[in-house]
């Protein structure tokens, strides 16, 4: 007799917990070659909000923790990730078409590019920080501090590690993020959730709702109470006007990181090249100390 | 009569194995031992093991391993794959880290509260840190824009006895980071903890002879050195050994950082925090029994507050608990070794004849093994020897000033150069102190800070290079083309 697998049911994660959404919706999820994976919670207005909530409460922690610590977390999840490795291969596979082989590849890179963030953490001011010789006598030293709460449109295609991508260099300077999964493909992302609940991470540093991008991401790009956003998962995503989006953005003045266009259109940059340190200068701000010498 | 005591809370020595005797550690495997001398645990001058003697051919053979490596697999890691064995490292060190820290205590002596607390800890964190710079090296701006920063090749590095894990930490993580092979020699006197370290290399599986360690005394460093094969010297000691490998090297193309002696000036203003002050002047002279480089062994205290400051400082040494370095509960441990304990006796007797007023605390010394009592210098003038030389021990030379002019010519007034500390609630005269000080490092209302991102050197006589931080990576690259060097053996 054959045993009947067990199913996971593919939920949000919001705040270091794991529920469905609240609009009680979900979608079912389909492989490359169109074979139903599973059902999906298909996240609403109010979980974005919700994640808003919980990224915000995790802020102070998390930007106060020291480079170090966040450094470690991040080791951390790169070493869950891995343990995990088989698990996202099938997701990967299925979800993307790939070879088991091919998405083996796809799975390695995730990993090593969260290794990639996790050096960075305390690597950051120094690179980007800077003592300014101001003519006078006073100590005058600039350096980088999170930015707040980033949301974040994961890429559409790749949904690994395109997802870890966008995700690493957000939290790798002390920002917490609301992320909005690839609609066609959010099985790693909820996997994803699930090791970052068990990587050390607080709770709400990142929060990550599956759904329609065309209908939450407004919303996300409104919200008042996010600073950043980033538009990655605008491309392939279908209904979504990403110049609208960075409209609304402008309501409060969020830094945007623009998705790459190519002859006019957005496209999906080819998450395997070397990432640079694009992704973490755009979710930064520089804060500048003045101080004076003498006796 | 103290009001109470404490109960003895000794540190199980359980969790670490030491064998009987040690060999070399080359090309990722133990030699057999041979030419052997004792490692002492200088609480009681039991034997711990015994380490073997390198000579010439050792030192050949460790040189040549480390070469093989460098021109083999070694050399053609991509910077990510470098940093996960760096990782690696980092992660086992966290693992095992209180059977490092025992170990550490027993062969060096020191309380194993600051093995357990900060030597090993902080070794992981200098792995940890230099990991993640080994595939961003292009970030650090170690070269002009466009030029690749190269590693040197094959690095000799010579490391003291004060803090034997975390010097070899500070010396190899970023020697791997930016792909460099490595021999080693740890101090004569405390050579297991790197005999241990050999075997997280190989837990990690690190390529054989990326690093190599080799024990002796003065003649193996001095081989190791001098030896022709050898890019680049990396050396913490003595000024007086530092001096010796400057003139050894002298017109050929190896490279040397050094890191070398210092008397720290640790300057109170009378507006500073007095009982904070104190507590850092305290932890900047009897951390580690004093056997620090950068300690604060000058203490230049203004001297309208000179009476306070004396008299709190006696009333908290006198709470020291000095003795048994594996309970819990000790503050002070150990002298290293005899020697040292030879040289900081001398040197506090001729501050005594000099004119110095000696003080320390009624406390029962231990009698096996290498003890110092915690001990004050007053009345001490900035000719005595006291005030001049290195004492590395748990000695505090006191000294006034009337204004800041004063404080910094006397906290100057020094051949070494590499730390300082300065005491005063007002910011903007803490930083017109550190402007004036000839030092490397400048503590502000703390003292003893260390962290891998913040480079840590000398001025002066206290040696050249950085370690730390992204200026420690600069000693371990050279931007010079290859086609000009010569390089790429």
């Amino acid at each position: 007799m054959t045993r009947l697998d067990v199913r996971k049911t593919y939920k949000l994660y919001i705040g270091g917990a794991f529920p469905r959404s609240e609009s009680g919706r979900s979608y079912a999820v389909q492989s490359a070659s169109g074979e139903f994976l599973a059902n999906a919670s298909m996240g609403s207005r109010k979980d974005v909000r919700d994640a808003v909530v919980a990224a915000r409460g995790a802020f102070g922690g998390w930007a106060g923790a020291t480079p170090y610590n966040r450094g470690q977390v991040l080791y951390r999840v790169a070493e869950v990730l891995e343990g995990r490795r088989a698990q996202f291969i099938d997701e990967v596979a299925a979800g993307e078409g790939l070879t088991a082989r091919a998405a083996a590849t796809v799975v390695d890179a995730a990993v090593d590019r969260v290794v990639w963030y996790a050096g960075w953490t305390d690597k950051i001011a120094q690179v980007l920080g800077s003592l300014n010789p101001v003519a006078g006598p006073y100590f005058n030293v600039s350096a980088p501090e999170p930015t707040g709460v980033v949301g974040v449109l994961a890429p559409q295609a790749s949904s690994l590690l395109g997802l870890v991508s966008v995700v690493a260099p957000v939290i790798a300077s002390g920002n917490t993020a609301v992320v909005v999964s690839s609609a066609l493909r959010p099985l790693p992302a909820v996997t994803l959730g699930e090791v970052l609940a068990t990587s050390d991470l607080p709770g709400g540093v990142v929060n990550i709702v599956t759904a329609q991008t065309a209908e939450v991401a407004p919303w996300l790009a409104a919200h008042r109470d996010v600073n950043a956003i980033d538009l990655a998962g605008v491309a392939g995503a279908e209904g979504v006007d990403w110049a609208g989006l960075e409209a609304e953005a402008a309501g409060n003045l969020k830094r945007v990181m623009r998705p790459r266009i190519e002859g006019g259109v957005p496209v999906e940059p080819d998450w395997t090249a070397a990432p640079g340190l694009e992704r973490i200068r755009a979710f930064v701000e520089t804060k500048t100390v003045w101080h004076p010498k003498g006796l | 009569m103290p009001p109470f005591d404490y109960a003895p809370a000794p540190e199980s020595r359980s969790v670490v194995t030491i064998s009987p005797t040690y060999g070399f550690f080359i090309d990722g495997a133990f030699t057999r031992p041979k030419a052997t001398f004792a490692t002492l645990n200088p609480a009681d001058e039991s034997v711990l093991a015994e380490v073997s003697q390198a000579g010439p051919k050792d030192v050949d053979a460790a040189v040549a391993a480390a070469r093989r490596a460098f021109q083999g697999e070694w050399g053609r890691l991509s910077g990510a794959e470098r940093g996960k064995y760096l990782f690696r490292i980092a992660r086992i060190l966290q693992e095992r880290s209180r059977e490092f820290a025992v170990l550490e205590t027993l062969d060096n002596g020191k309380p194993i509260k600051e093995t357990r607390d900060f030597d090993v800890p902080t070794a992981a964190a200098h792995f940890f840190y230099h990991a993640g710079w080994a595939d961003k090296l292009e970030y650090a701006a170690l070269s002009a824009p466009g030029a690749a920063a190269r590693p040197h090749g094959v690095v000799a590095q010579v490391i003291p006895w004060n803090f034997p894990l975390l010097m070899l930490a500070w010396k190899i993580a970023p020697a791997l980071a930016t792909g460099n092979t490595v021999v080693l020699k740890p101090a004569e006197s405390t050579p297991l903890s790197a005999l241990l370290f050999a075997e997280v290399c190989q837990q990690a599986e690190l390529p054989p002879g990326v690093v190599n360690i080799i024990t002796g005394d003065g003649r193996t460093g001095q081989a190791l050195v001098e030896h022709p094969d050898v890019d680049k010297i990396a050396f913490t000691g003595s000024t007086e050994v530092g001096k010796t490998i400057a003139r050894a090297i002298a017109g050929t193309a190896k490279k040397a950082t050094l890191e070398l002696g210092g008397k720290a000036a640790n300057v109170v203003f009378d507006d500073a925090p007095i009982d904070q002050a104190v507590e850092g002047i305290v932890g900047g002279i009897f951390f580690n029994q004093g056997q620090v480089c950068c300690a604060g062994s000058r203490l230049l205290v203004q001297e309208n507050v000179h009476d306070e400051v004396v008299a709190k400082l006696k009333r908290r040494l006198a709470t020291l608990r000095v003795g048994d370095p594996m309970d819990k509960n000790t503050d002070l441990g150990a002298i290293n070794s005899r020697e040292q304990l030879d040289r900081i006796t001398t040197l506090v007797e001729a501050g005594v004849a000099e004119g110095a007023e000696r003080w320390s605390p009624a406390c029962t010394l231990p009698t096996k093994g290498y003890w110092y009592p915690p001990t004050l210098l007053t009345g001490v003038a900035q000719t005595h020897r006291v005030a001049t030389e290195e004492i590395f021990g748990p000695v505090l030379s006191v000294l006034t000033f009337r204004t800041p002019q004063e404080a910094v010519a006397k906290a100057n007034n020094t051949a070494y150069g590499l730390s300082a500390g300065v005491w005063t609630e007002k910011g903007s005269r803490i930083l017109w102190m550190a402007d004036q000080l000839r030092a490397g490092v400048v503590w502000a209302n703390t003292f003893n800070r260390f962290d891998p991102t913040s480079p840590f050197g000398g001025y002066k006589e206290s040696g050249y290079g950085r370690e730390g931080g992204r200026h420690g990576l600069e000693a371990y690259v050279t931007t010079t083309p290859a086609t000009l060097t010569g390089a790429t053996r």
